[in-house]
């Protein structure tokens, strides 16, 4: 349910204050500042995904200053219109650009063949050529520990999970947080409603009152706004945040939530660029890496569920546990990954199945 | 399935109706004076978002619901001095309030982005509101109610009294209504603001009621489900009601379809449901009809200038 019509808007007041800033005196550096474009799937006042990015953007601003100079275009549609507003960008002088959605790709790619002076970094995508990068996070980790709490803290065993659309990062998301349930409550199952939207408030609410009221008693969700928690809170039941600490929004209810943190990544690689020492390549940082954190611990949260979310998140940190560890079957008895085994990215990547407890 | 699911989906379903209905009937009301305005969705936000800042920094929802209603009507009257005094084309001004109506409460809104307020909350007292069988007809906030009782008002008025037919007169016939001395486009500039205060008070049910905060986009499309949904009901309100009921029941149901793990169907073609059953109605509506006009106003989207 979007509409028909997406918004472009330039920042032009950063584009300005940048620009003006050379004429107060500042000329130790006689080089123009770098460019950098910012293309962005939700509006920058979803509190969610898009918000996350936009704060790296400002975080960017904050650490270079007037060596560079951002602008973005926000509630771009994912899919081949998208390659207008990132040619947009290319074409005003940015020297690297990030996509952050993963409908992107192919409009990325296309768009850097035709600029291949300019780097491009696209988020959560796989294809890369010599002038475009991926980079992700380990979401999935993050979803390891809440999924652990919720182990712990679900008096019903059931769990309500709003998802958007059925490719290989949500499903990730949705077997790491089920797997880890699980290893606290043999018997906990996840139920989840496809939402098939990034963003629609209203639908992601009565969709955690659908949960509800099948009985679940803990909401999370792959979607991008707070509406979600607001519905836990009315009904008094317990959620997760998605992308940003929410507990404002829901401070009963809000357990935790899983915080993306894309500002050390953004200033190293433009730092590279600055350098002209960037590279393509592909980076996947997790908890360790600070891409991933994780929101403080409502008081409502057991001492077991603490400890046992922090053994979980202390032990991906040191490499000794990894979410994903076999004998991992699929809802059809296939084994997916070997006992004693640990999944390979290459296989997370591509995760199409569901282990039992999921009913998608 | 149990009573308490039954009640709490009712529950569910009249909420998500109500904005929709708000709109479509404002918008119905537009269009029997001969007008399409196609920026519901833009009033539906800047109601939204001057509802949320006006409740959070006075405490006060009736505030709030006021200031929607105003800010409504003000993005309308930028409509309607556009397309009425200005003659400019309704269909492209439409979709341009729509755009300003995005882009202008993404900016009141920046600094309400993260903050919560406490929700309408019911109006009877708890005694009915929080009664488990009771409480799917008397557990509902005042804009429900409200909302069905301008069903009636609207139906009554166009239907029974002479106002009413007056302004169904200018929306079938401009020239003949200015003929016989009718000012057709002060009665215009009446109907656009009555659209605009329902847009702007449905917009505020999302941000007062449905999720109480303020994010860019929060009505996500339902500007264009009303707008559609008019078409739907042949311009008739009783008929408006019933199709907004049955856009929320369709919606309510898919999610619940999902949640209880029915999964026979693919989760898309759930998705598409309401979408189908628009385009099935409207089919079904306009077979048997030779005009294919479906009972739309007759000088529905003409620029009108006395002469």
């Amino acid at each position: 349910m979007t509409s028909i019509i997406t918004r472009r808007r330039f920042n032009f007041g950063a584009a300005a204050a940048a620009a003006t800033t050379p004429l107060l005196g500042h000329s130790a550096s006689a080089q123009a500042p770098v460019g950098i474009g910012f293309i962005y799937v939700g509006p920058v006042g979803d509190h969610g995904w898009t918000w996350t990015h936009d704060q790296g953007r400002k975080a960017l601003e904050a650490h270079f200053g007037s060596k560079i100079k951002t602008s973005f275009l926000e509630n771009v549609a994912e899919g081949p219109d998208a390659a207008r507003a990132i040619r947009q960008l290319a074409q005003a002088g940015n020297q690297i650009i990030f996509t952050t959605s993963f409908g992107f790709m192919n409009p990325t790619i296309q768009v850097a063949k035709q600029f291949p002076k300019l780097k491009f970094e696209h988020a959560t995508g796989y294809q890369r050529t010599e002038n475009v990068a991926t980079y992700n996070a380990r979401f999935y980790e993050g979803r390891a520990v809440i999924g652990t709490i919720a182990g712990h803290m679900s008096k019903s065993g059931q769990a309500g999970y709003i998802a958007s659309f059925p490719i290989p990062e949500v499903v990730m998301g949705i077997n790491a947080f089920t797997l880890a349930a699980r290893k606290v409550n043999p018997n906990f199952k996840t139920k989840v409603i496809w939402a098939s939207t990034w963003y629609d408030p209203a639908k992601e609410a009565d969709a955690a009152k659908a949960l509800i009221d099948q009985g679940a008693d803990m909401i999370t969700q792959h979607t991008d706004s707070a509406a979600a928690l607001q519905a836990a809170e009315q009904r008094g039941v317990f959620a997760f945040g998605q992308a940003s600490d929410m507990s404002s929004f829901a401070p009963k209810a809000h357990l935790s939530a899983i915080v993306d943190d894309w500002s050390g990544y953004y200033i190293k690689r433009v730092q590279e660029v600055i350098d002209d020492k960037w590279k393509s390549g592909d980076v996947w940082g997790g908890i360790k890496d600070g891409f991933v954190k994780l929101a403080p611990y409502n008081a409502a949260v057991t001492p077991a569920a603490r400890a046992a979310a922090d053994a979980v998140k202390d032990g991906i940190v040191s490499g000794k546990l990894h979410p994903f560890t076999g004998e991992l079957k699929d809802q059809k008895g296939v084994v997916r990954v070997k006992a004693g085994e640990t999944a390979p990215d290459e296989v997370l990547a591509k995760m199409d199945w569901y282990i039992d407890g999921v009913q998608a | 399935m149990s009573d308490t699911i039954l009640v709490s989906i009712i529950m569910t379903l009249v909420a998500a109706s109500t904005p929709i209905l708000l709109a479509a009937l404002g918008e119905l009301v537009v269009e029997k004076s001969g007008v399409l305005n196609l920026g519901v969705e833009g009033m539906m936000l800047t109601g939204a978002v001057a509802g949320f800042a006006v409740s959070l920094t006075t405490g006060s929802l009736a505030l709030g619901l006021v200031a929607a209603v105003l800010a409504g009507i003000a993005t309308a009257m930028v409509f309607a001095v556009l397309t009425l005094s200005l003659t400019a084309n309704q269909v492209a001004t439409g979709l341009a309030l729509t755009i300003f109506g995005i882009g202008a409460s993404s900016l009141i809104g920046a600094g309400f982005v993260g903050r919560t307020i406490t929700r309408l909350g019911p109006i009877f007292p708890a005694a009915l509101s929080e009664h488990p069988g009771l409480r799917a007809i008397f557990g509902h906030d005042i804009v429900v109610y409200l909302s069905l009782a301008l069903v009636a008002g609207v139906s009554w008025f166009l239907r029974s009294t002479r106002p009413g037919l007056i302004l169904r007169a200018v929306g079938e016939n401009d020239a003949s209504a200015h003929a016989i001395g009718y000012p057709v486009i002060a009665i215009r500039y009446g109907a656009i603001a009555f659209g605009g205060a329902l847009a702007g008070l449905g917009g505020a049910y999302f941000s007062l009621a449905l999720t109480p905060m303020w994010a860019d986009r929060l009505t996500a499309g339902r500007g264009w489900i009303a707008l559609a949904l008019v078409v739907f009901a042949a311009w008739k309100p009783g008929r408006l009601l019933l199709g907004a009921y049955l856009f929320g029941a369709v919606m309510t149901f898919e999610l619940q379809a999902k949640a209880a793990g029915i999964s026979w169907l693919a989760p898309e073609v759930l998705a598409m449901a309401p979408y189908l059953a628009t385009i099935a109605v409207l089919t079904m509506m306009s077979l048997g009809r030779k005009t294919g006009r479906l009972d739309a106003p007759a000088c529905l989207g003409k620029p009108f200038s006395a002469s």
